[in-house]
């Protein structure tokens, strides 16, 4: 790189353009991380919020009172639990109909695909208010057409999972789908051909050939489906009211909502916040490799 | 298995798939009996708009609808301009940092901004001090913290868009006369238009969809509420009118599948190629 004046130049130039960003991205989004972390050490409730008491440094005060509460670890046990379930039942519907999607003429495809555009495009409000009316205990339809009059699906702790999990992989598996399919229809078909030359089943052509070729795509979906199912709020919130009842439905993300804005621990809420961020980071770093295998470049 | 049964069993899954949706927009066109009988069927006879009245005159919704187009395409025009401007930097300047600043885009996109409520709502509390109209209880607020949240995928998608204007162009625009702004304004931004139009469809959907941040931002100012927020109230225990809630939720629903129809290629092909690679 050149320091001439026409490079001093393009710098100030480059200053000038980049500084809306830098000053956004900076101040809503660098700072509050910073700020998450420096919460997360006080005694923060609502005295100190209104000024009336003042404020008191614990240090790791509030992560050792987390990492000593059962219901704390009841929550993370469930949360990776409700994730798993998330990911496995996206992935597999995803992946299911992708294929199916490349064995159908292009209406049949098309009619699918808009049908899953329309699931994924769903807002996640209106998503979870539907699937809780189609469960209504009473004026549901599924109640209705099972026989199950005035069962709650809501109620049993279980079940109130499996139906948030049911409509967040009904909002997720479009992306997971789409992708795959792209995937599968960038394999050259002389590959394929080749397969079914030298004798290869279906079967064979799938698990040698396809899988190893879609490797590194499937490997993105999973962990872009860790992430998102790991953190879902909106769901869990909405069809649960705010976490299930006495909080067993609870996940990280409601659970560090509830501890800071209803109890009002704003700085336990924190902490949770900062678990939950070091866990994505984890994940995240997996995702960032898995990219640069599969020859994402900077 | 046979392609006549494949294709069968794609169009069964189809109609489950889009079942759901279907049963919002039957429910928000049947009448409140037919809503309100416990053997409910799959069509109706008397379709009918007072669902949506209600929604819109007695849950006040189109308040909020009116709410949520302001934050979304405040979020959407403020972010075009400021990722056009910041991916053009990227893209077309050699300056010190340029490489440090890359890897930090990537980095700032992975930060899970659910876990950032804490942080952010005593911001927005310190800058509803200083400005009152970007702080709690307003929209401002909301226009905030969704532009942060949209500005660093939007950057990185329109680098691509902007890399892919030969440089000869810019070369032949300055030897014709023009400053490099005008070069922006009058070649580069047309140029890049279509990567825009995708990314702003995003950030629309993003502000549009947000639950969290209208949540915690939004606690005492009911006439400022966003869609999200007033769906949710209005689902409560017992006595709940599935109608106009439907109806609602219709409302809500319809101006992303609208968004998500016309732009759905350059989506599809976007978000396979950001993965692909």
């Amino acid at each position: 790189m050149s320091t001439g004046p026409a490079a001093r130049g393009q710098g100030r130039t480059a200053a000038a353009y980049l500084a809306p960003a830098l000053l956004v991205l900076g101040a809503l989004l660098v700072y509050p991380v910073y700020q998450l972390v420096v919460i997360s050490f006080y005694d923060y409730g609502q005295e100190q919020v209104s000024g009336g008491a003042p404020l008191v440094f614990l240090g790791l005060g509030n992560y050792t009172a987390l990492l000593a509460s059962a219901r704390f670890w009841a929550v993370l046990g469930q949360t990776v639990g409700f994730a798993a379930v998330c990911v496995l039942g996206t992935l597999a519907v995803g992946a299911a109909l992708a294929v199916l999607a490349t064995r159908v003429r292009p209406w049949a495809r098309t009619t699918l695909f808009l049908a899953a555009l329309g699931a994924w495009a769903t807002p996640a409000v209106a998503g979870s208010t539907i699937w809780l009316f189609l469960f209504d205990a009473n004026l549901g339809l599924v109640n209705s057409v099972l026989g199950l009059d005035g069962f709650s699906w809501t109620y049993g702790k279980w079940s109130a999972f499996g139906l948030v999990a049911a409509e967040v992989v009904w909002c997720s598996f479009p992306f997971v789908m789409i992708t795959l399919y792209a995937g599968i229809r960038a394999i050259p078909t002389e590959v394929l051909e080749a397969a079914t030359l030298d004798g290869a089943s279906a079967w064979r052509t799938a698990r040698s050939v396809v899988v190893p070729l879609l490797r590194p795509l499937l490997i993105v979906v999973t962990i872009q489906s860790v992430i998102w199912d790991f953190k879902v709020f909106t769901q869990v919130y909405v069809m649960t009211n705010g976490g299930g009842i006495a909080g067993r439905n609870l996940v990280l993300n409601v659970f560090a909502y509830q501890q800071a804005f209803a109890a009002s621990e704003y700085g336990l809420g924190a902490a949770i916040g900062v678990v939950t961020t070091v866990v994505l980071l984890v994940v995240t770093v997996f995702y960032l490799r898995a990219l640069k295998r599969s020859g994402e470049v900077l | 298995m046979k392609r006549g049964v494949a294709e069968a069993i794609t169009v069964v899954i189809a109609a489950v798939v889009a079942f759901p949706l279907f049963w919002m927009v039957l429910t928000a066109i049947k009448p409140t009996d037919e809503v309100l009988s416990t053997a409910p069927k799959p069509w109706t006879l008397r379709p009918t708009f007072s669902a949506f009245a209600r929604a819109l005159t007695v849950q006040d919704f189109g308040r909020y609808f009116v709410n949520s187009v302001v934050v979304a395409l405040a979020v959407v025009g403020l972010s075009m301009l400021i990722a056009f401007l910041a991916a053009a930097a990227l893209t077309r300047l050699r300056f010190r940092g340029r490489a440090t600043m890359l890897v930090m885009l990537l980095v700032v996109q992975m930060v899970p901004v659910e876990a950032l409520t804490v942080p952010l709502f005593f911001l927005m509390r310190s800058v509803g001090d200083a400005v009152p109209a970007f702080g709690l209880n307003h929209l401002g607020s909301l226009v905030l913290v969704h532009l942060a949240f949209s500005l660093p995928f939007s950057i990185w998608v329109l680098r691509g868009f902007v890399a892919a204007v030969p440089v000869e162009l810019e070369e032949a625009a300055t030897l014709d006369g023009a400053s490099r702004f005008t070069f922006l304004r009058r070649v580069l931004f047309p140029l890049v238009a279509p990567g825009l139009v995708a990314t702003s469809v995003l950030s629309f959907i993003h502000a549009w969809n947000d639950f969290l941040f209208a949540k915690t931002f939004i606690i005492s100012a009911a006439e400022n509420q966003t869609l999200p927020l007033a769906l949710q109230v209005f689902v409560k225990p017992d006595q709940n009118d599935w109608g106009a809630i439907m109806a609602g939720s219709t409302l809500m629903t319809v101006p992303v599948l609208v968004f998500f129809v016309l732009v759905q290629r350059r989506l599809v092909s976007g978000l396979a190629g950001s993965v692909k690679g």
